[in-house]
């Protein structure tokens, strides 16, 4: 079980969190411009790659914050927390 | 039979202290400190149990956790009946009563001893092969097989015991108390580190603490001497606790690990009353330094199961620790040192060792000059080749090992003995920490896997960590802690040691014999029956991989995880198939270590404690008056009011009549509220429903509902405008904390710069509804001063208002179709309220309804319940509500799904009424839609989503999703159930008052 860093609140445990899937998706400013295929690109596809990923997490049970996470998947090393709106701190 | 094997005064048991206990139906004696093993061989009990698939008989093996076959049923038919208790663990209690778990009809006359026999014919795969086929017989098989299996018996009443979580912090925590394990507590906890320590047995030390013997000194002391004084320090230090009878079952990432410890299984059952029986500890650990030890090692060669072959190791712990002697003429049969060590307790003890038998040929150390002294006859480079005796051992053959070991050569010899004690080397305890993730390295040699790369903050010291000697263990400890620990220093630093081991070891993985090995019976898995023989025969069938001949041979696969055999399973595949042990990789060990209680792992979390239980602030009221509830999420709900007896159609139909013909009460407390405020929550609203909100004027309501991005229904419910920048949201029951979440998202991450705060007010504002043709009058009643005038206060508005001194909001919406108010009001007054309401409205029958007749009233009318008519995979469209969705906003959050290739097709499910030709018959929820019978496959268009009886309408009524619904109105569906074929009419999801002119009336 992770132990997270949330950028508000600091380290607590990881049942006060919950996963949001893939970070920097930015949802489309015009979606009715786009195809079928644009639309589900955002929609639906996902990387879930093995190694270096970029997240979304919650603190649900704590300040409600969402929040972006730098982990490695591979082992679950988590490289680096950082505020919604901030660029990551690392490649 | 009986006789007593008690030897000499020991390191454990108290021989003032007598226990009686019963084991298959006898009662025995034992000393307090034993385990049922160690009494059992006490009382020359060595037969336990069956193996798994041939039922040969089996014994006692070891003196701990690994213990394969020694698996015990406790309290066999009582509240406190435990299956899989290793004998080898459980401390005896006055009153203990155990049962052999692994044989059917009894232990000594067992029924599957004949598969025994049959063995040929059980070879790997066996039940793979035999059982899947054909399928129609499975059931006539497992009869058999589980009841000839016997993997015991789970308790069929309430657990009497309590069991709690505890979480615990600390700096260091140490994983075992033997000697390597004390020195790193001792350490760390010196040095100014919160430091726990764990052991799983119930006393400090491991195996050194009854290593007394001149051969392994510490600064000129017996070793065992030694440790013991450091044990007596290491109990005064003030930062370190120190936990026995605690076992680590897994460690999880970033140092995160769960124990089970042991707090009355060792007391009689009378004193366990109010007791905690077992704890979860629940540890985050900055540093963990695991000291796990070592098991040894069995050898592999035919016959190596019968009951009265131990580990080495194990008799000599059971001499020194316990005083029990394994047997009267003991041959122990070794590839190293380590039986010499054995062989000296037992000399020491008067214990009769009859012959030794060594792989290797050319050996020498003091050891085993030592053992040579007292005339004990040593075969060097001999193997045996066979063993002896039903139900206990009573002699080995013997043969002489070629030089590359490959095979045996010369002639055959015998030797009598009672007990054989075996060592094959030995194997780090590496569960817990490739549990965590770390990696393993192979050793040639010595032919072990030991940690290589450590994935979180931890460091594995002593035997797990390839150490096994004294003196590695005393020279590494010291090295390795200073550097985790970032110490300059520690007290073992000019230490004297003193070990007469001499660590050379002839590894075979597989003991050659003169027969050929289909010919043999050489266990690998004890537990599970696997011999070298099934391995071979899992390769010959092509599997390769560890993983595969690990499942299809079902080695390592009990519940010991097969801790003895898993290495000779991994040697001797890599011996047939030519690979290098380092290269194959091992087996994943899986948490727990050792099996956990089900109590255990759900703590305090039972009965009434299961789950959280939501009542609303008039939950009271509906109680005292007789409401049955049901469970919406946590929510305890009034479901209907039964009255005189009345099943709860009957309930039902009377409470729904009343609500259209006079009034009805709803407690409507538990749905979603979101208080929304801020300059920008008009244009938040819009963005988030389907529907248009700019232009709602103040103090009115609307009607919204809610997708997933995807296009997909997610919920729905009113929202009010308060005032200019002032909303109040309400969802549904259960999508309350689900639509928060999923609004704060968007505000955080997509639209952060909307001016806007959501607040969930659910449970600080009850809400009663009274709904029907006088609920005007009562609510007039209630809130006098309110003008309740169509005009002034018409369908879809909202007034702020007072009952007495208390502001309450009052809104005039409608769930039923029926004219409607509900009163919002803080919740520590709605019980009163409710009250007022019921005594405003005695004069037109007021009936309370429950969820029941909520849920038929909107039927009647067609609207739909978000997660009952929907099911995420229906659009607004499907639900014919296309009046809903703006087509003038530039965008809301779904927006662009709606017209999908897939959203858009004709075909789609799509909500429809359905009416039985037979107005009397009700369909079923769930149910099957079908148009032809005559079709194959039948083709399914949809289902049943809502049914119930309208006593208003008095037919049947039903929705449900039908593929190409909307085009389908007045045509005849068929409803195929098992026993009949129910006759439907598609029609208008609307089957009352489609003018809505009752909103009004
Ligand atoms: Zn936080």
């Amino acid at each position: 079980m992770f132990l997270i860093n949330c950028p508000f609140c600091g380290e607590r445990e990881q049942s006060e969190f919950k996963a949001g899937g893939e970070a920097h998706i930015v949802r489309p400013k015009q979606p009715t411009e786009l195809s079928d295929d644009q639309w589900a690109e955002y929609l639906f596809m996902r990387k879930n790659i093995k190694g270096i990923q970029f997240e979304r997490w919650n603190h649900i049970h704590g300040c409600r914050k969402w929040f972006n996470m730098v982990r490695d998947t591979s082992n679950d090393e988590i490289k680096a927390v950082y505020k919604m709106g901030e660029k990551p701190p690392v490649k | 039979m009986t006789k007593n094997l008690r030897v000499k005064s020991s390191k454990l048991v108290d021989e003032t202290y007598r226990i009686s206990f019963k084991f298959n139906g006898t009662t025995y004696y034992g000393f307090k400190g034993d385990t049922l093993a160690s009494a059992l061989l006490a009382n020359n009990i060595h037969l336990v149990g069956r193996s798994f698939k041939y039922h040969r008989p089996r014994g006692i093996m070891t003196a701990g956790s690994e213990e394969p076959n020694a698996i015990v049923q406790l309290h066999n038919g009582t509240s406190r009946t435990e299956p899989n208790v290793r004998a080898t663990e459980i401390e005896i209690y006055e009153g203990l009563v155990a049962t052999s778990q692994n044989c059917w009809p009894s232990v000594k006359f067992d029924i599957g001893g004949i598969n025994n026999f049959l063995s040929p014919l059980l070879p790997a795969g066996f039940y793979y092969k035999t059982f899947m086929w054909p399928a129609s017989f499975w059931e006539k098989y497992e009869y058999f097989i589980r009841k000839s299996a016997g993997l015991g018996k789970s308790p069929d009443v309430p657990d009497p015991d309590i069991y709690e979580h505890k979480y615990i912090h600390c700096d260091v925590l140490v994983i075992g108390a033997g000697i390597s394990g004390l020195i790193a507590a001792k350490t760390a906890a010196k040095s100014g580190f919160k430091t726990l320590l764990v052991e799983e047995k119930s006393y400090l030390g491991g195996s050194t603490i009854y290593q007394d013997s001149e051969f392994f000194k510490i600064n000129n002391q017996n070793s065992a001497s030694w440790l013991e004084k450091e044990i007596n320090e290491v109990k005064k230090i003030e930062n370190l606790e120190i936990k026995t009878r605690t076992s680590v079952a897994a460690f999880h990432g970033y140092n995160f690990l769960l124990a089970r410890e042991n707090l009355t299984d060792h007391l009689p059952l009378e004193q366990r009353e109010n007791k905690t029986r077992q704890r979860l500890l629940k540890i985050r650990a900055k540093k963990v330094i695991t000291a796990t030890g070592s098991i040894e090692r069995p050898l592999i060669f035919d016959n190596n199961d019968r009951p009265g072959i131990l580990l080495s190791s194990a008799i000599k712990k059971y001499a020194d620790l316990f005083g029990v002697a394994c047997g009267e003429k003991n041959i122990l049969f070794t590839n190293n040192d380590s039986v010499y060590e054995t062989a000296i307790s037992l000399i020491q003890k008067g214990i009769k060792v009859q012959a030794i038998i060594d792989n290797r040929e050319e050996i020498d150390s003091k050891l085993i000059k030592e053992t040579e002294k007292n005339n004990i006859k040593i075969y060097k480079g001999y193997t045996i080749v066979d063993t002896f005796g039903y139900k206990r051992i009573n002699s080995v053959s013997i043969m002489k090992l070629s030089k590359d070991g490959q095979k045996v050569i010369g002639s055959k010899e015998n030797i009598s003995c009672d007990s054989l004690g075996i060592s094959g080397g030995w194997t780090p305890a590496v569960h817990l920490f490739t549990q965590s993730g770390g990696k393993l390295k192979f050793r040639d040699d010595d032919q072990v896997f030991i940690p290589n790369t450590y994935p979180s903050n931890q460091m594995s010291i002593g035997s797990c960590n390839g150490d096994f000697t004294l003196d590695e263990i005393l020279i590494n400890t010291p090295k390795l802690l200073k550097e985790f620990l970032n110490i300059k220093k520690t007290e073992y630093e000019n230490i004297e040691i003193y070990s007469a081991f001499n660590k050379s070891k002839r590894n075979i993985w597989l003991l050659p014999s003169n027969k050929i090995v289909g010919k043999t019976k050489s266990f690998v898995d004890f537990q599970n029956d696997a011999t070298a023989k099934d391995i071979k025969l899992a390769l010959r069938e092509g599997f390769r991989s560890i993983e595969h001949v690990k499942r299809y041979t079902t080695t390592g696969m009990g519940t010991d995880q097969g801790k003895l055999g898993n290495m000779h399973a991994l040697g001797i595949i890599s011996e047939t198939a030519s690979s290098k042990m380092g290269e194959l990789g091992t087996t994943t060990f899986r948490p727990p270590y050792t099996p956990l209680t089900f109590g255990t792992i759900v703590g305090r979390n039972v009965g009434k404690y299961f789950d959280i239980i939501r009542k609303t602030p008039i939950h009271e009221w509906h109680f005292e008056n007789k409401a049955e509830f049901e469970n919406v999420g946590q929510w305890k709900r009034a479901w209907y009011y039964p009255q005189n007896g009345e099943n709860m159609h009957e309930a039902v139909q009377r409470e729904s009549k009343a609500a259209r013909d006079s009034a009805g009460i709803l407690d409507a407390s538990t749905l979603g509220k979101i208080d929304i405020q801020g300059t920008d929550a008009s244009e938040f609203l819009n963005r988030v429903y389907t529907n248009a909100w700019s232009k709602l004027e103040i103090g009115k309501c609307r009607y919204g509902l809610m997708l997933n991005e995807d296009g997909m229904v997610y919920d729905d419910g009113v929202t009010t405008r308060l005032d200019e920048n002032h909303y109040i949201m309400t969802t549904t029951t259960g999508g309350a904390a689900t639509v928060l979440g999923k609004l704060e998202d968007y505000l955080q991450t997509e639209w952060p710069e909307l001016d806007v705060y959501l607040t969930s007010v659910t449970d600080h504002y009850a809400t009663i509804s009274v709904c029907g043709p006088n609920s005007k009058k009562i609510i007039q009643k209630v809130i006098p001063e309110i003008d309740l005038s169509d005009k002034d206060f018409p369908h879809m508005s909202f007034k702020n208002s007072k009952i007495g001194k208390v502001k309450c909001r009052v809104m005039r919406i409608s769930f039923t179709g029926e004219q409607s108010y509900e009163i919002n009001i803080q919740a520590n007054y709605a019980k009163s309220v409710w009250e007022n309401c019921m005594e405003a409205g005695k004069e037109f029958n007021i009936t309370p309804y429950g969820t029941e007749t909520m849920h038929l009233l909107r039927a009647e009318k067609g609207f739909i319940i978000a997660g009952q008519d929907t099911d995420a995979t229906m659009t607004p469209i499907d639900l014919q509500m296309d009046w809903i969705v703006s087509k003038k906003k530039f965008d809301f959050i779904g927006k662009r799904s709606l017209y999908r290739s897939d959203t858009i097709r004709e075909d789609r499910k799509q909500l429809v009424g359905l009416i039985t030709d037979n107005p009397e018959e009700i369909l079923e929820e769930g149910a099957q839609i079908v148009a032809d019978m005559n079709k194959t496959p039948i083709e399914m268009l949809g289902h049943v989503t809502s049914s119930y009886f309208s006593p208003n309408l008095k037919k049947s009524i039903a929705l449900g999703v039908v593929k190409g619904g909307k085009n389908m109105m007045g045509q005849k569906l068929i409803i195929p159930m098992e026993k009949k074929q129910i006759n439907v009419t598609v029609t208008d999801p609307v089957f009352l008052d489609k003018e809505n002119k009752r909103l009004n009336a």
